[in-house]
């Protein structure tokens, strides 16, 4: 596959299981292409928001929230890209609010999967046409339905054959099977479901769609415990541990155990780390290591940005 | 009242919360726990389409049809199962076509429902209609009678609350005037004043051809409308049951855990009963024992002298291994903090908390679903 360096493309859609980071990982991406000089703007799709607290800015909209230098962030509304979409496509002249319509339209998008989508995932695709931005970083669904949701203009084309929102999801897919300008971004944690289902969906997109694939990023890396001679001194001091008691208290007890979990996650996850940069030999595959830091927000944000720069080399 | 207790007392119980919480596993070591201690027929219902359960029981392929556990697969655990353990997998487009012969007035009907391109697009991909099935067929199970306790694995919607307000959404969507308006032939259809704006919207949208596509199919679903509003209705009772409970997993981390506050605050605003509040994932408590961070630092401080304790030739690498005894340590001694205090801040009045260790080993197997299951009784 193309290998454009990962912030050199247009589109990126952040995807991974539940809970492996999607959003702060997004949040950093958009971070760190800001610090290369980039106009960036960061959504999400389902109107949740929750990118604000990455940056902890303010509560997010529709209407881009300058969120950092260089990043622009937004929050969907059906609703709102209904709007904008009419106003763009149809020139119809709408009076007043489009709320009936758009409540009735969201109602019909329940009904007919990819319509949806087609505002959606097309407000970013339009963002990219329409060059208003260097870099758009879509924090996307979760990997059960991302494919759905990409593969959306597909999916209309086999129920409508004509008119405005055909020429839409041609266009849109113009721009999301562009290799090189659109990718995925594969977040996984270094555990058996979340490295299985990162596989499992580059499968799916190979087979279900012409999306490219941008990047693997391994989330939460424990950092390197003990060598093979230091796991062997480790054990020595396991071993005499009165030492170490009559030295630094008892509770030095719950410290050793405390190393020997850690070493033992550590080893238990250096498998699934392999298995991702063998099944992903020619892709980007970043290891970005687990902070222990006392804060979320923005300065986690950032502490990431600067993890993956270092990673990427860039 | 502990979950051993709850195994013991409920018929229904639906297991809930964020995404990537470990609901799957959770759901299947509540069915193992309930078969190994307990006489009677147990099913667990998962509905997740990545197929986390099969992987973590083992049975690589199992469709829509309710499947037994093997007893030997106990056996070899280590458990002697007083009761049976069965699973099934839901196939959202099997189901949805299972509904459809079932309770279709008459074949052509049934055929042309079948055959709609718009139906095969809906329960192929649309999201919702997931939530929707998997209430259909927990319905349909629970009031045959088959099993004694039915346990739901619910899906990784956006919201989980999806999945509650499945049932309902559906009964509105039938009775609702844009279906109505949907269905109605094209001409009276531009006629409708009040529905101007939306039609002409629509027509440039999406087109009229394809708003036809979607009138003949709501038509067809229309002769399934008295079901499925007696199905929801059915389905809200049992919900709100008494001998249903919900459990709601999540971790100690703050995004999950404020979604599963979120989550318990919905079910009893809807009275719904909660069983237990599942906290997966708690790192070991010897992390946050007295006197550790007091130890750590004193075994920073001694490691020079200390490494002088141990076989001389491996003295020289000993001093650095005590240093990162005490950093690592440190690290999660900070995350174990950090989780001690966003699970401090889960209400504790509806039901109990029940903390589950990090294990270090992942669930590959019946033996460890069991053990989780061990976990949480």
């Amino acid at each position: 596959m193309a290998n454009t360096a990962l912030l050199d493309h247009r589109l990126l859609f952040v995807t991974g299981k539940g809970g492996v980071g999607k959003t702060s990982i997004a949040a950093a991406l958009g971070l760190l292409a800001a610090r290369q000089g980039k106009r960036v703007l960061i959504g999400d799709l389902d109107g949740r928001g929750d990118i604000a607290a990455a940056f902890e800015s303010g509560p997010l909209s529709f209407e881009p929230t300058k969120v950092s230098d260089g990043v622009f962030a937004i929050t969907m509304d059906t609703e709102a890209a209904m709007r904008e979409y009419i106003k763009l496509n149809l020139k119809v002249p709408l009076v007043g609010s489009v709320g009936p319509v758009a409540a009735a339209f969201d109602f019909l998008a329940s009904a007919a999967p990819g319509v949806r989508e087609i505002l959606t995932v097309g407000k970013y695709a339009h963002e990219v046409r329409a060059k208003n931005y260097d870099i758009v970083i879509v924090d996307a669904t979760a990997s059960g339905h991302v494919i759905g949701t990409v593969a959306a203009p597909d999916a209309l084309r086999e129920l409508v054959r004509v008119g405005p929102i055909v020429d839409q999801a041609s266009w849109m897919n113009d721009i999301l099977h562009g290799h090189g300008t659109t990718g995925m971004v594969m977040v996984a944690t270094p555990e058996e479901m979340p490295t299985t289902e990162t596989i499992e969906l580059r499968d799916r997109l190979e087979n279900e769609t012409s999306l490219g694939r941008a990047a693997v990023i391994i989330n939460r890396v424990l950092p390197e415990l003990f060598s093979e001679p230091e796991e062997k001194v480790f054990a020595e001091f396991q071993d005499h541990t009165d030492a170490l008691i009559a030295a630094a208290g008892p509770a030095v007890e719950a410290v050793m155990q405390g190393a020997a979990f850690a070493s033992s996650l550590r080893r238990s996850r250096t498998q699934h780390i392999e298995r991702l940069f063998a099944e992903f030999p020619e892709d980007t595959v970043v290891a970005v290591p687990q902070l222990f830091v006392r804060s979320e927000g923005l300065r986690v944000t950032k502490l990431l940005a600067t993890a993956i720069s270092e990673e990427l080399g860039v | 009242m502990t979950i051993e207790s709850m195994l013991v007392s409920k018929e229904v119980v639906i297991v809930t919360g964020p995404g990537g919480v470990g609901k799957t596993s959770v759901a299947a070591a509540l069915g193992a726990s309930a078969a190994s201690r307990l006489t009677g027929k147990v099913l667990v219902l998962t509905v997740d389409p990545a197929r986390r359960l099969a992987t973590a029981l083992g049975l690589e392929s199992f469709g829509n049809v309710e499947r037994q556990v093997d007893a030997s697969l106990f056996t070899e655990a280590g458990v002697d199962p007083v009761g049976e353990l069965w699973i099934a997998m839901l196939d959202t487009k099997a189901s949805w076509d299972d509904l459809i012969v079932e309770h279709a007035p008459d074949k052509k009907t049934e055929q042309a429902i079948l055959g709609n391109a718009l139906y095969r697009n809906i329960t192929g991909r649309f999201v919702q209609s997931h939530d929707y099935i998997a209430m259909e067929r927990l319905h349909e199970i629970h009031t045959s009678g088959r099993y004694d306790m039915v346990i739901v694995d619910t899906p990784p919607t956006r919201s989980a609350l999806d999945f509650l307000d499945a049932p309902e959404r559906m009964a509105d969507f039938f009775s609702s005037r844009l279906l109505r308006w949907l269905i109605a032939p094209a001409r009276s259809r531009l006629l409708n004043v009040a529905s101007k704006p939306f039609t002409v919207v629509a027509d440039k949208l999406l087109g009229a051809r394809f708003l036809t596509d979607i009138g003949e199919f709501f038509l067809l679903f229309q002769t399934l409308y008295d079901g499925f509003v007696e199905r929801a209705e059915s389905v809200q009772r049992t919900l709100a049951d008494g001998r249903t409970t919900f459990v709601v997993v999540t971790t100690p981390e703050p995004g999950p855990a404020s979604e599963a506050r979120f989550l318990l605050a919905e079910l009893k605003k809807r009275e719904y009963g909660i069983g237990a509040v599942i906290a997966n994932r708690v790192l070991p408590d010897f992390f946050t024992a007295r006197g550790g961070a007091t130890a750590a630092k004193n075994l920073r401080k001694e490691a020079a002298a200390l490494s002088k304790s141990i076989d001389p030739e491996q003295q020289a690498i000993g001093e650095g291994v005590l240093r990162e005894v005490a950093d690592r340590f440190d690290d999660f001694r900070l995350l174990a903090a950090q989780g001690q205090a966003v699970l401090d801040g889960l209400p504790s009045d509806d039901a109990p908390i029940v903390k589950v260790p990090y294990l270090e080993n992942e669930i590959v197997d019946l033996g460890g679903v069991l053990e989780l299951g061990d976990q949480l009784i």
